[in-house]
């Protein structure tokens, strides 16, 4: 406890869902007044209050998206850090700072902090942060997404952190070196605007809060608060029996050179501390499937939050882990490499990992495999019938890995997100495509005494102008993976019609710029989910009634679940 | 119509019943159990136990669960669609999502099976241009095919139809010439608006609801008219007006939330009489809470409720908002030693451990068992059980007394509806000390002062009949048709005539609708709104239109003003788009006399007539607290809390030092005493 204060239990249950709410309304706010459809329709955005000295997690929005959590608190940390070494200006009351630096505690460049400090008494208390991500910051590719980049510079603006706002105002000379480096910057103002005054109604939460119960016992509460999430955690970890769990996660290629890379688990329970050990992961690789180190931790924090949702999240959740072994890996990358597929694709196949480890531990609290990709495509081109350029995101779910109670879910959304794919309607509306197909990817489901749920699988066409696609997703090689006897789910296939001929792009899952002109097809079928247990044991009802339903064909069910036929048992 | 009007209202638990007579004022009540099977059980026997006259009643407004449980439940008519090729799955892809953004599992049955969805070649573009013929042979074909697998009801959804409904309206015909019902539902015609998956849910959920919720009421009007009733049956929609029972099966998904709405437009009309338009309304219930914004005695209204997971129903609902907890909300000190209050619910069965059914987890109700603010001498010997569960499994490893330790679950309890009500209103743009806090339910008077302090409200409002208030809301609902018309253009484009043409056409439309009907309502009147976004967003901002049908400038200005009010942002520069154009037309039925709710031949002469004895509550401690009966409160009555009021369906909790009053209409108004308590 914070110099030997004491909270009493009421005062600090009701201080911690205080400061809950304060996150959760910035996140409400940020959502509702933003422009960027990522932001405003997908929720890739978070906000959280992070600790004066250290930078350290103190509350965060539960609406957050699940691949920020824990993030700021690193960007946080490298700001105080720099802001104590003179690298940057101090700050003083109003001040916003801006950062988007992937490797100073961040994920790729499209995700954009701002960071407040809040002030008591003419001290810091506490700084609020948030990211959000925006539809572009400049780079090679319009919206970042790079499958091909082999250096940050590729990828777009890199700011270190500075002040947007200083005392309270814009400072409109960096807003014009930023608007001048990024795509549709016109509409950028609304977004910033959107999170600044996210802010703004989190500082107006918390000081009500401070005022209420004093600075004195908020701080004792936070540092309690901080303890209690650790022993929750511990007794959660508990529950896993002491010994070593390995698992590895194979991500296609970095879409550079066409080689699988590895990544390696090792999780240890011992006392009541969990090691995730990346040892034998993959070197560094060229093209933008790196991930950074905030970005690993992350994943590794959000997987376990997947497993234990209920331990609040603060720091203290995260200090019985131990991550190491991930230097000089892919899962450490440094300056200049290049690292667009962090945030969407990586963190999810890290995800994969610890439930691929921990599924045999804690079966009954972890699901086989899921989907893992964020199954971004985009598509660029000009539109003649409205005379303007466009640039398109199509994202789609795969399915969930069967779990000890249920098969897994359908069309679930990425492990990393929570946001819903956009109607056909919108995007036929929007840009110059039809859809010639949305539905289930038949056949998908890893087998399993539960099995996957079903991927998704569409068509888009191509109406008129020409067009360039790129593809960032995975899964392409082998699919999510089983659990306990269950089998893989099937793999993602991208599909690209042209003139008649069909082909699959050389790195299954990754392309970029590939030129499409009218009537040009692209098919997309994506993973999934890994059956859990032994397919022999599935109810044979459960098995007929999908064959009926025509999820799996009668030839492919009686291949996949051994002991059943079409005819009855 | 000067005739007696009944409302009945089917809860989860009770059936409640307010038969008013508007001439003399009389009202007779009723509360009965629900009768599950067939909700009409309860609804006659309501009307026994009231003593109703059925020949002489002249309205029936009738609100049901029956299409809600029959969907929660997916107790569903078999139902058939034929879609678009390619897209028969996208009712079972929903928009890729998961119940909970923590955890990795989930289930979600379609409202419609994959064997009895079929495809039939036609397409659309956006701009409505056909692409794909219509195949009319296959649209014959596969309605043959769906009866033949027993289908009763049909659905026809088309990829964009909502720009040209053509292909829909054709398949329709061929369906309905082989269909043998009326059971045919099109997507477009319950809201057009893009948006597959949520439309098509719609319209699924109506088609699979329609054929139960028909036989329903045709069976309880055979019911009424058998027992002597002479008129039209009219049934409550989620939009807070009511349908006639033999067209409410059209449109039988707006009855899908009908319950709540009743809620609210009760505390409306309490509301206006009582002369308070703004009302955050708060009904807490065993195992959920509901809240709605009322501003300006205008009814809430949202195109975009979402029932449970991955089930959106798009057609306008009153905006009533389901923030979880309820009384039965289980407690716990987590393992890290916080103490935590749901989200787990002890529901109805088993329940609080205070009702001895055999609950045994510690839940909001037994805490406010424990501290006296419910009657001691409604539980017996399980408040032994309740003190010891207090004792050890909360107040130990806090180290808290078992009264320390419920107060503690309380106050945590009351800041996570706090929370929860701030994000559904203060949170958008309301100043709190507008409001009213309109606490009803069967635990929400119980709460609401607490509640009201903790959100800065500065009132209460309890109505004569809290747990009688959404028969109440059947009895004063309005005659009321929304419109909702896609423009989709930037304001300074809009073609003003044009909008409002659209407009007055909305409002002609609704006053001959409501003309047609037998129920005369004493004033019509049209609201409008428009739904409105800078260019380049995504969300839309409802902006009221009290004024009337505005020209462009007054548009800009409401819309700017809306804004900045909700966000605090000022955009200026940016253009403004003009979305949705809305109008409700309203029939307002003519004023009841509510004044004797509460019998006011039951009034005594004085406070002190209308004590029942005093009990030890805790407040801060124990302190012996003077218990007061509702139905013998004075009209004038003027105390201070510490004091409970006890009534049939609700306890009322008043803190000190909240001071109480009692209007002629028999609500009482509480006024938060301190500020931040």
């Amino acid at each position: 406890m914070a110099e030997g204060m004491r909270v009493d239990p009421v005062t600090l249950a009701v201080i911690q869902a205080g400061l809950q709410q304060a996150c959760d309304e910035m996140d409400l706010s940020f959502s509702r007044a933003a422009f960027s459809p990522v932001i405003a329709e997908a929720d890739d955005r978070s906000d959280g209050i992070y600790s004066a000295e250290d930078g350290s997690l103190i509350a965060q929005g539960s609406r957050g998206l699940p691949v920020f959590v824990g993030t700021m608190q690193f960007s946080t940390r490298h700001l105080i850090e720099r802001i104590a070494a003179g690298l940057t200006g101090a700050p003083e009351a109003g001040d916003i700072y801006i950062v988007n630096d992937p490797y100073l505690g961040g994920t790729h460049l499209m995700d954009v902090r701002f960071a407040m400090p809040f002030y008591r008494d003419g001290r810091i208390f506490c700084w609020l942060s948030n990211t959000g991500h925006w539809p572009d910051t400049g780079g090679a590719v319009p919206g970042g997404f790079s499958a091909s980049a082999i250096s940050a510079e590729q990828e777009g603006l890199r700011l270190p952190p500075v002040k947007l706002f200083k005392r309270g105002a814009m400072d409109r000379e960096i807003w014009q070196i930023i608007c001048s480096n990024i795509r549709v910057s016109d509409q950028r103002i609304g977004d910033v605007k959107a999170q600044a005054a996210a802010l703004l109604v989190g500082a107006g939460r918390l000081a009500a809060i401070l005022d209420r119960y004093g600075d004195a016992t908020v701080t004792a509460a936070i540092a309690a608060m901080r303890e209690m999430a650790a022993r929750q955690m511990a007794a959660h970890l508990a529950l896993i029996p002491a010994g070593t769990y390995r698992a590895t996660a194979i991500v296609d290629s970095d879409g550079v050179v066409n080689e699988p890379l590895t990544i390696a688990l090792t999780v240890t329970r011992a006392g009541g501390r969990l090691m995730f050990d990346f040892s034998g992961s993959s070197p560094p690789c060229a093209g933008p499937m790196n991930s950074v180190r905030a970005t690993t931790f992350s994943a590794v924090y959000l997987a376990m939050r997947h497993i234990f949702p209920d331990v609040p999240m603060s720091a203290g959740a995260f200090e019985p882990f131990d991550i190491k072994g991930y230097t000089g890996t892919f899962l450490d990358a440094h300056y200049p490499r290049p690292v667009s597929g962090c945030a969407a694709e990586v963190s999810q196949r890290i995800a994969e990992a610890v439930f691929a480890a921990l599924v045999q531990a804690i079966p009954d609290r972890v699901t086989a495999a899921p989907a893992g990709t964020s199954g971004n495509f985009g598509l660029g081109g000009h539109d003649p019938e409205r005379d303007r350029d466009y640039v398109m995101y199509q994202i789609s779910g795969g399915g969930y890995g069967g779990n000890a109670d249920h098969d897994g879910l359908s069309n679930g959304c990425s492990t990393i997100g929570i946001s819903k794919a956009p109607p056909v309607e919108i995007m036929e509306q929007a840009y110059p495509v039809l859809y010639r197909r949305y539905g289930l990817h038949e056949g998908s489901a890893g087998a399993g005494e539960h099995r996957g749920g079903f991927g998704l699988d569409y068509e888009i066409e191509l109406l008129r102008g020409h067009a360039r696609a790129s593809f960032v997703m995975d899964h392409g090689r082998v699919g999510p993976q089983g659990a306990l006897g269950g089998g893989d789910g099937g793999v993602n296939r991208v599909e690209i019609v042209r003139r008649g001929g069909t082909f699959v792009p050389e790195h299954l899952s990754k392309a970029q710029d590939i030129p499409l002109a009218p009537g040009d097809r692209v098919r997309v079928r994506t993973p999934g989910g890994g059956g859990f247990g032994d397919p022999a044991r599935r109810d044979p009802a459960r098995v007929a009634e999908d064959v009926r339903l025509g999820r799996y064909s009668a030839a492919e069910a009686a291949r996949l679940f051994p002991g059943w036929t079409a005819g009855g048992v | 119509m000067a005739g007696l009007v009944a409302g009945v209202d089917v809860g989860g638990t009770f059936t409640d019943l307010v038969i008013c007579d508007p001439s003399s004022g009389a009202v007779r009540l009723a509360k009965v159990p629900t009768t599950p099977d067939n909700q009409a059980g309860g609804v006659l026997a309501a009307l026994g136990a009231a003593g109703a006259d059925m020949a002489a009643l002249d309205l029936i407004v009738h609100g049901t669960t029956t299409t809600t449980n029959a969907l929660l439940e997916r107790k569903l008519a078999r139902t058939g669609l034929i879609t678009t090729a390619g897209f028969r799955d996208v009712l079972e892809l929903g928009r890729r999502t998961r119940p909970r953004a923590y955890g990795m599992t989930g289930t979600f049955t379609p409202v419609i099976p994959r064997d009895l969805r079929l495809e039939v070649a036609e397409r659309m573009d956006a701009r409505g241009r056909v692409l794909t013929p219509l195949d009319e042979a296959a649209v014959a074909a596969a309605a043959r095919r769906l009866l033949a697998e027993g289908c009763e009801s049909l659905v026809i959804h088309f990829l964009h139809s909502y720009a040209n409904p053509a292909h829909e309206r054709r398949a329709a015909e061929i369906a309905r010439a082989l269909w043998p019902n009326g059971h045919v539902t099109c997507g477009h015609m319950l809201l057009s608006e893009s948006r597959e998956y949520e439309r098509g849910v719609t319209a699924a959920v109506n088609a699979a609801v329609q054929p139960i919720l028909e036989r329903y009421v045709a069976r309880l009007a055979d019911d009424l008219a058998g027992r002597g009733y002479r008129h039209d049956l009219l049934v409550m929609n989620g939009n807070g007006g009511m349908v006639a029972a033999r067209a409410v099966g059209r449109e039988a998904v707006k009855t899908v939330m009908s319950g709540p709405a009743s809620g609210v437009m009760a505390a409306v009309c309490i509301g206006r009489r009582a002369g308070l338009e703004n009302l955050v309304t708060y009904d807490m219930g065993g195992t959920s809470t509901d809240v709605a914004m009322i501003r300006g005695g205008r009814v809430p209204v949202s195109n975009e409720i979402e029932i449970e997971y991955a089930m959106p129903i798009h057609v306008p609902m009153v905006d009533v908002r389901t923030v979880g907890a309820g009384g039965g909300s289980i407690a716990r000190v987590d393992a890290g030693g916080m103490l935590r209050v749901g989200p787990d619910s002890a529901g109805s069965r088993p329940g609080p451990i205070c009702y001895g059914l055999g609950g045994g987890e510690p839940t909001i109700s037994d805490a406010n068992a424990l501290l006296g603010r419910l009657s001691p001498g409604r539980f017996g010997q399980a408040l032994d059980r309740v003190r010891l569960t207090f004792a050890n499994g909360i107040g130990a490893p806090l180290g808290l007394t078992a009264e320390r330790a419920a107060e503690a679950v309380l106050t945590l309890a009351n800041i996570h509806m706090a929370g929860a009500l701030r994000m559904v209103s203060i949170s958008v743009g309301a100043d709190p000390r507008d409001f009213t806090l309109f606490a009803f339910g069967g635990a929400g008077p119980l709460h609401a002062t607490a509640l009201a302090r903790e959100l800065a409200i500065p009132r209460v409002l309890v109505p004569a009949r809290p747990g009688l208030t959404n028969a109440l809301g059947c009895v004063v609902a309005d005659l009321r048709h929304d419109f909702v018309r896609t423009l989709n253009r930037p304001l300074d484009q809009a073609d003003m005539d044009e909008v409002r043409a659209i407009w007055a056409a909305q409002e002609a439309e609704g006053r001959r609708l409501i003309g047609d009907g037998r129920v005369g309502p004493a004033e019509i009147r049209a609201e409008f709104s428009a739904d409105m976004q800078f260019v380049g967003q995504t969300h839309l901002l409802r902006v009221a239109l009290p004024g009337g049908i505005p020209d462009r400038a007054a548009l800009q200005q409401a819309f700017e003003r809306a804004y900045f009010d909700r966000f605090r942002v000022d955009l200026a520069t940016i253009r403004a788009n003009l979305v949705n154009l809305n109008c409700s037309v309203i029939g307002r039925r003519p004023e009841i006399d509510l004044s004797r709710l509460i019998d006011p031949g039951g009034r005594r002469a004085s406070l002190a007539a209308a004590r029942t004895g005093t009990r030890p509550v805790w407040f801060d401690g124990w302190r012996e607290t003077p218990v007061y009966r509702r139905d013998h409160l004075p009209a004038d009555a003027a105390f201070r809390g510490p004091a409970v009021v006890e009534q049939m369906d609700t306890t009322i909790v008043i803190e000190p030092p909240d001071a109480v009053a009692t209007d002629g209409e028999g609500n009482l108004l509480i006024t938060i005493g301190g500020a931040d308590g």
